[in-house]
């Protein structure tokens, strides 16, 4: 059977981490498994944990008034879903449900917080990793905002 | 074939001969249209006089409807099956309406094939990437039905493709077909999507995954920022910028570099491209007034 450290060392999100910073967060790591169409979070909840997709799919939607249900982005195979457990009030800002039946490990944010309180190094560490991850997010949803695939505006023959 | 048909046929040997014939319309009928989205159809074409097309994988053609007026549209055919003309056109505005309205039957006019082709071929015994966005998918699936013709001569053949939303998907069928493949990897991913869509939702630039850098040749075509985003996220991957390649879309006019209304500082797009390498026109491309 295969350890929670060797489970998290399969994630892109960790890699370069050495084994006693990887023993860190897997003490603050469990697996789950989720059915297609369960919640792993529901906006304005606590954020008390975050989660890495081993195998499936994950889609954060927000409830907009006259448009009903919108997907905003969907999370795959290495991807991390939420970072809300890193800042203040700790609420997830969406929904998060599995498009189809998911296996995926969640870490416990305050646990993990704790830990990086105490060990400034491996704070450091996952704050570049969460960095990356909320840099790309940002990127696409600013290019999502151009509308690209829309009709084009301008000179239109 | 009619007395008048031969004498037009000859008057056109007569052009080609001049290497002015890409100036003289050529009518086409009209065999079969095909809607793909709400604003989008894929017209299938049939020569009235003379020969079928002959072209390749990435040229466009001055498509017009007399009275009305002509626009480059990217031919979206089989090349290896040149018989069946293939325009896919999107109803953007007067002429594109014209067009896109054609019903079989109708006569088009059409100018071409003008312009550079993907060159599928210089991708032989390694991996082909191709990336495609909304429209952009038109011109590139000439190229993915020239490597499906030839599939043994290539690695891995993947299809990225990032719609605005699962309605404006094209090539729906084609596309389901392709997915089937155990030769050929697609993925799809669209912007916008109602909870009822079991695909990704995100950037097309999220779906391109590991590469071989130096073995892949990337086929890139869509709206210009998205060109520049996949370029950039290829480079960061190690593909050099000569083995990508962009299809550009500019005001192309009268397609044989002689207007000028297409030009790209010292490039005409209609002659220079509209497939160009990503070194060549990549700076060109973060130019505001270019």
């Amino acid at each position: 059977m295969r350890t929670m450290a060797e489970t998290l060392a399969d994630y892109p999100f960790f890699a370069g981490l050495d084994d006693e910073a990887m023993a860190l967060v897997a003490g603050c790591a469990t697996n789950v498994h989720l059915a297609a169409d369960e919640f792993l979070f529901r906006e304005g909840e606590p954020a008390e944990r975050f989660f890495l997709v081993r195998q499936g799919r994950v889609a954060l939607e927000l409830h907009a008034p006259g448009q009903g249900r919108v997907v905003l982005d969907t999370a795959d195979d290495g991807d991390v879903v939420g970072w809300s457990w890193l800042v203040p009030p700790y609420r997830w800002f969406t929904d998060a449900r599995a498009v189809v039946p998911t296996s995926a490990t969640a870490i416990d944010g305050a646990c993990l917080r704790g830990k990086c309180d105490q060990d400034p190094v491996l704070g450091y560490q996952l704050l570049q990793r969460v960095a990356v991850v909320m840099y790309a997010r940002l990127q696409a949803a600013r290019v999502r905002m151009l509308d690209l695939y829309a009709a084009p505006g301008g000179s239109r023959v | 074939m009619s007395e008048s048909a031969q004498e037009a046929s000859a008057d056109l040997d007569a052009l080609v001969a001049t290497g002015l014939a890409g100036l003289v319309p050529r009518p086409f009928r009209v065999d079969r249209s095909r809607r793909e989205t709400a604003d989008t159809v894929t017209l299938t074409l049939a020569p009235v006089t003379g020969g079928s097309l002959e072209f390749a994988a990435g040229q466009f053609t001055m498509l017009g409807v007399p009275g009305v007026g002509e626009v480059p549209i990217s031919i979206s055919g089989d090349p290896t099956w040149p018989d069946a003309l293939q325009h896919t056109v999107r109803d953007v505005g007067g002429v594109s309406h014209a067009i896109a309205s054609a019903r079989a039957g109708d006569v088009l006019t059409v100018r071409g094939p003008f312009g550079t082709g993907w060159g599928v071929g210089d991708g032989e015994g390694g991996d082909v990437l191709i990336v495609a966005g909304g429209i952009g998918l038109a011109p590139l699936r000439p190229a993915l039905l020239e490597l499906l013709a030839h599939r043994h001569r290539y690695r891995t053949v993947t299809l990225l493709y990032g719609a605005r939303t699962p309605q404006d998907i094209l090539f729906a069928e084609e596309l389901a077909g392709w997915r089937g493949r155990f030769d050929l990897e697609v993925e799809l991913s669209v912007d916008y999507a109602p909870p009822s869509w079991r695909g990704r939702v995100g950037l097309v630039t999220a779906l391109i995954a590991s590469v071989a850098p130096e073995q892949t040749l990337a086929l890139v075509c869509g709206p210009e920022v998205m060109m520049r985003f996949v370029t950039t996220e290829l480079l960061h991957r190690g593909v050099p910028a000569g083995q990508i390649r962009l299809s550009m879309e500019r005001a192309m006019s009268c397609g044989v570099g002689l207007c000028g209304h297409c030009q790209l500082r010292e490039l005409f797009v209609c002659l220079d491209g509209p497939v160009f390498r990503a070194d060549r026109v990549l700076g060109l491309m973060a130019v505001e007034e270019l």
